[in-house]
């Protein structure tokens, strides 16, 4: 994982709203086991993470997509297109 | 070896649990004899219907009947085939007319139920590079058709317009893109804002598919539905209906003004590969939905019951979907599933029958009951109702 730039820190900066229970977050916390988000409050982060990054991730990538270092390097990825 | 079953082990346990309390099973009601659109015999026990979507009561209609028995005398009781090998009798051809008239458009293809429609038309459009943006609130049928189609999906928040605009513009502007609406969320009964909504999705240059199941013969001058109603009919490029709410039988549909339209019926699979329905059933549609060109009073009688029903539940003091009535659905608001299916139960002892909704089905975990009113409920019949929620809101204690 790229650790060179500050995306993963603005992504962490994001689940803080969310973070209900105060996990602690590495690239590794998953967002439905650890995180214990609902498919409501998915949305609603996910829907943040795109108007921060001006990104668009589909349903289709999001079922790809399980810990919060997957999220980083997908967002990475986008931004470059 | 493992047992495929196993994964629904949670859900098992949490019925289990749920029955064990002695609550009667709220997915599990039979319907002993059926006297009208509003009334039937459950367990021995007169019951009002207030779960139904027979929204306009059409069901005991005499002339749906009478059509229904003709066609079943003279074309038997099934067609045994597809739409696209022996299953075409002209009652198919006769109700697509029906609908073509009915919406005033220039296609209509039938098939063999309102899932199938949705599944088939979104899949058959919407292929592995194409986005679909739908309403996080969407039916299953509809998410399914995405699933079928392979296609991208991005959902937004319910109704919000600024989020479906942001989304389409994060689109590859090369990219086939189709807007799916609904015209009535049928879990809350709430109206979607498709004045703003298809102004943005044609702008950013998309296709608009709008289900309007639960709107058909009530909403709208003409009661062709939400569309109709906020004046954007025109640029919607498919209308999804169903016949088996107000046109009340079984089969769905989809009309459009799109030139190419009539090439969907030898691409579209769960058109072409599943029988066609019943002449019976054809014939029972195309009554009713020319029935329902005229249904101005009944209309208007629809809307009453529901403005009275809303008002009541409101000053009872329970939590409801919506502020104002928007629908013919009202959904009244549980804390939980316990409180929900006593509340269920009590209402059934009282004889009324509602829906109990629960996740997956319902928007953010709730727990609801809902009530689809009928045009065939009587003013006094509301006053029944009104009464039977009173008593039994008191029992459980979901009002004071």
């Amino acid at each position: 994982m790229n650790q060179s730039d500050d995306t993963f820190a603005r992504v962490e900066a994001l689940i803080e709203p969310f973070n209900k229970k105060s996990v602690a977050i590495t690239p590794d916390t998953r967002f439905q086991q650890d995180l214990e988000w609902d498919s409501l409050t998915v949305l609603d982060f996910v829907a943040s993470i795109e108007d921060e990054f001006d990104i668009l991730i589909t349903m289709n990538m999001q079922a790809e997509i399980e810990t919060v270092g997957q999220l980083a390097d997908a967002v990475r990825e986008l931004s470059k297109r | 070896m493992s047992d495929l079953l196993s994964k629904f082990d949670s859900l098992i346990e949490q019925r289990e649990k749920l029955l064990e309390s002695g609550v009667t099973d709220p997915f599990n009601l039979v319907m002993e004899r059926v006297e009208s659109p509003t009334v039937a015999i459950c367990n021995g026990k007169r019951t009002i219907l207030l779960g139904t979507y027979n929204y306009m009561g059409m069901t005991f209609d005499p002339d749906v009947i009478e059509a229904g028995k003709k066609a079943l005398e003279e074309f038997g009781s099934g067609t045994t085939g597809s739409r696209v090998l022996n299953g075409t009798y002209v009652g198919h051809r006769a109700v697509e007319d029906a609908l073509r008239e009915f919406y005033a458009m220039d296609h209509a293809m039938v098939f063999s139920t309102g899932y199938q429609a949705n599944l088939g038309i979104i899949s058959t459009l919407a292929g592995k590079d194409d986005y679909v943006v739908l309403d996080i609130d969407s039916h299953a049928s509809i998410y399914d058709g995405c699933a079928m189609g392979n296609a991208q999906i991005v959902p937004f928040r319910h109704n919000d317009v600024d989020a479906l605009e942001k989304r389409l513009n994060r689109i590859p502007s090369e990219a086939g893109k189709l807007v799916v609406l609904e015209g009535v969320y049928s879990m809350m009964g709430d109206v979607a804002p498709l004045k703003e909504m298809v102004a943005v999705s044609k702008a950013a240059g998309a296709m608009v598919l709008v289900d309007e199941a639960h709107s058909m013969g009530f909403i709208g001058e003409h009661g062709r539905g939400v569309a109709e109603a906020q004046g954007v009919i025109d640029d919607v490029d498919f209308i999804i209906g169903t016949f088996s709410k107000s046109v009340g039988t079984v089969g769905g549909f989809c009309v459009s003004n799109h030139p190419k339209f009539e090439i969907l019926r030898l691409v579209c699979r769960p058109y072409v590969f599943t029988a066609s329905l019943p002449p019976s059933v054809v014939a029972t549609a195309a009554t009713s939905v020319r029935k329902l060109m005229h249904g101005a009073d009944k209309r208007a009688h629809l809307w009453e019951n529901s403005k009275r029903l809303h008002g009541g539940l409101k000053k009872l003091g329970f939590t409801l979907g919506t502020d104002e009535p928007q629908s013919a659905i009202i959904a009244v608001i549980m804390p939980d599933l316990e409180t929900g299916a006593a509340m269920w139960e009590a209402l059934l002892k009282e004889g009324l029958y509602v829906n109990l909704a629960r996740p997956p089905a319902t928007p953010a975990g709730m727990t609801l009951l809902r009530c689809s009113l009928c045009a065939e409920h009587s003013t006094e019949q509301v006053g029944e109702i009104l009464n039977m929620f009173a008593a039994a809101g008191r029992a459980t204690g979901c009002i004071q």
